[in-house]
């Protein structure tokens, strides 16, 4: 009997982060891995939309305090892969985010009214997909991951040129749908970048109870597909690895695997009480490695940002918060009968039937 | 809904003895032909033909890119065919056996049969997603369930099965060209079945019961494996004087009131036969809203006659779990008549 034996196999990823830009605001001293930093002006246009996206994050966050928002997912600190991630896809390319992605949806173009559908309680999904080839966000975990395989593969079929993008974190990489569409999309071969945001904690378990890995981008080798490892707070990183993946996958070379080290700054949402499973020291000792302060100090020092602009870029931060209050400071308008209305393509007698009894129930308490 | 490019009087070719695999395969070849976002795709379902041969020839004449061997991991096949979809593709896809749906059944409940209404509409997905199911065929543990109450009860999902080749044809045709998406339930014991019929068939519309057999006494309500064992319950009956009418459901998701209490109404009395255990089962469903719709036309309580309420026998123990036409007239004898 003879077994072919392979003559070289998928490499590992290497072991440090890619990083161009330190915590320090300082170029990294940490190999490329083949990857090339973005001009500054590119990373200008980054910076701005990281602020507005902080702002963003913030502001929903206090809305929710407030009562305004049934609950909500932020993304603090993880802007650099939200805002970096997304602004490095094409028109055509779709997104497939998750819950915790309401930054890459503004980001994506979607109004802050149809983002926040899902969150005020209007809508499970406010916008229409179509129109900004943007999935409605994913609330089951890793489910989203075989969609976008789905997608690029169909695309593939059609010879259209279109990638995917999907978001996933650590506690969704334990689910057997990240196995699977890893494995469906390196057999397949379809233009998917996964983008794992490691932000250290699934709600409250911490990821060496998610994983014994080295690292989670090893896994990509498994699969037969490119994995690498970034500072996911270092947009400069994750914008440059995005894009390369993507160009990858336009090229007809099949996924990518990005694993983005990050933390979460708050709370899993607000109905969550992070002070039971991590130290207030932690996530101090996080904050000297911000995402936005960095490129702040980089943008400086390379001469792009100066005061009036940062200025001009806070100012247009708060201009999208008072635009949030006060879309979220309106009610909702609902209509019950739109709970029959696009269950089925094809009406069904049952819930005719059904929205029939529901509008005499509502015409008759409107007559008491 | 219709199902299109049917031939012409003239090219209908002479009523041959077909199998209900050959009807499900000649279905997807003329799905494949008609419409080029048709794909089809599953475990075995290319080379092999499918382990029912169901899908046989069909990667040969379509080529990999239409039809192909997918890894072996059915949430995978199932939430791919949802981003296919979504990208205007129209998928059907076959989880091999009822029991292996299972891995699937997050893809399908959250995602399959809520997209549209998610999406208020904007997104549709016309997925098929074809199940052999039920037993009687001598399988090991895992390949006989009858898993339709599980899908009949999510809302967002149309569940249909056909108990005949012709149905089997034209069910499929209509499934794979709807909008919604569609369970597509093939009873694994009927697949050998053969009747004399010309393709392409068009029968009755896909959300429709039908009467197979007029009876005035009583009506036997059923669908897939077990429309043959109450027919076989009905013509033993008649030779009792006992005049069974039998409905085959055919589509169980949405329920085709109108036709069920018309024939109740008519016999007064009804049964619901299948081969699932009872408790929750689709029965349940079936004898509460026949019920409520003709409590007063009812001259006796709806009776279930059904699958024990254990998990599904090994072979040799397979006679005694599944209904049979026995099992069916010793119930309806049960029954007050002098109500």
């Amino acid at each position: 009997m003879t077994i072919d034996v392979p003559t070289s196999r998928r490499a590992l990823p290497q072991l440090q982060p890619v990083s161009f830009i330190g915590a320090d605001g300082q170029p990294a001293d940490v190999p490329a891995d083949g990857l090339t930093i973005p001009s500054d002006r590119t990373l200008l246009g980054l910076y701005q939309k990281m602020v507005q996206v902080r702002r963003f994050e913030a502001q929903v966050t206090h809305l929710t305090r407030q009562g305004r928002l049934a609950t909500y997912p932020s993304a603090a600190g993880q802007e650099a892969i939200e805002v970096g991630a997304t602004t490095a896809l094409a028109p055509n390319d779709w997104l497939f985010p998750t819950y915790r992605d309401s930054a890459s949806l503004l980001t994506r173009g979607v109004p802050v009214t149809e983002i926040l559908a899902a969150f005020r309680g209007d809508w499970h999904c406010g916008f229409d997909p179509n129109e900004y080839h943007t999935s409605p966000a994913a609330t089951p975990l890793a489910t989203q991951t075989l969609h976008a395989t789905g997608f690029a593969m169909a695309a593939k079929l059609k010879g259209e040129d279109a990638c995917t993008l999907t978001f996933l974190g650590d506690g969704a990489s334990s689910e057997g749908d990240t196995h699977e569409a890893f494995n469906f999309a390196s057999v397949w071969q379809t233009p998917t970048v996964f983008v794992l945001q490691n932000n250290q904690y699934a709600i409250s378990t911490p990821l060496r109870e998610q994983s014994n890995a080295t690292m989670l981008a090893d896994r990509a080798a498994g699969y037969g597909m490119p994995g690498l490892r970034v500072d996911g707070n270092d947009i400069a990183a994750v914008f440059a690895a995005v894009t390369a993946a993507l160009e990858r996958a336009r090229n007809g070379e099949g996924p990518t695997l990005i694993e983005c080290l990050t933390y979460r700054m708050e709370s899993h949402t607000n109905s969550d009480d992070p002070t039971k499973y991590r130290d207030a020291e932690e996530v101090e000792h996080w904050k000297q490695f911000d995402p936005i302060d960095r490129l702040e100090k980089h943008l400086r020092t390379a001469g792009v940002l100066d005061d009036e602009t940062a200025a001009e870029i806070t100012a247009s931060a708060e201009e999208l918060a008072t635009s949030v209050r006060d879309a979220m400071n309106t009610e909702a308008e609902v209509d019950p009968s739109e709970l029959f209305a696009y269950v089925y393509a094809n009406p069904r007698a049952n819930l005719i039937a059904q929205q029939g009894k529901l509008e005499a129930e509502l015409a008759a308490a409107a007559q008491s | 809904m219709t199902v299109t490019a049917l031939t012409t009087a003239e090219d209908v070719p002479a009523p041959a003895s077909v199998t209900m695999t050959k009807a499900l395969n000649q279905a997807l070849r003329d799905s494949l032909a008609e419409d080029d976002t048709v794909l089809v795709f599953g475990e075995d379902v290319g080379r092999l033909g499918g382990v029912f041969r169901v899908t046989e020839g069909l990667r040969k004449e379509f080529g990999p890119e239409r039809v192909w061997d997918s890894p072996l991991a059915e949430s995978g096949i199932v939430g791919t065919a949802i981003g296919m979809a979504m990208a205007g593709m129209r998928p059907v896809i076959e989880m091999q056996f009822d029991a292996y749906a299972y891995p699937a059944f997050e893809q399908i409940v959250s995602h399959v049969a809520k997209m549209r209404n998610r999406t208020k509409g904007h997104v549709s997905l016309p997925i098929t997603i074809r199940i052999p199911y039920a037993g009687d065929i001598g399988g090991v543990e895992h390949h006989s369930d009858s898993s339709e109450a599980y899908w009949c009860s999510t809302p967002g999902l149309t569940v249909v099965t056909p108990s005949n080749p012709a149905d089997a044809y034209s069910l499929l045709r209509e499934s794979v060209a709807s909008e919604d998406p569609v369970i597509f339930m093939e009873p694994k014991s009927r697949y050998w079945m053969k009747d004399k019929l010309s393709l392409p068939v068009q029968t009755a519309p896909m959300d429709r019961a039908q009467v197979v057999r007029e009876g005035s006494d009583v009506t036997l309500l059923t669908y897939g494996p077990t429309v043959r064992t109450a027919l076989a319950a009905a013509e033993d009956g008649a030779e009792h004087g006992l005049s069974i009418e039998v409905i085959d459901l055919r589509s169980l998701s949405p329920f085709d009131d109108e036709t069920v209490s018309a024939s109740v109404r008519k016999t007064s009395r009804a049964a619901i036969i299948h081969e699932a255990a009872q408790f929750g089962g689709y029965g349940a469903e079936v004898a509460a809203r026949v019920t409520e719709a003709n409590f007063t036309h009812l001259s006796a309580p709806i009776l279930r006659i059904t699958g024990f309420d254990v998990p599904y026998p090994s072979p040799k123990l397979e006679e005694y779990f599944l209904p049979t036409a026995e099992r069916i007239l010793d119930a309806l004898e049960s029954w007050d008549w002098e109500l």
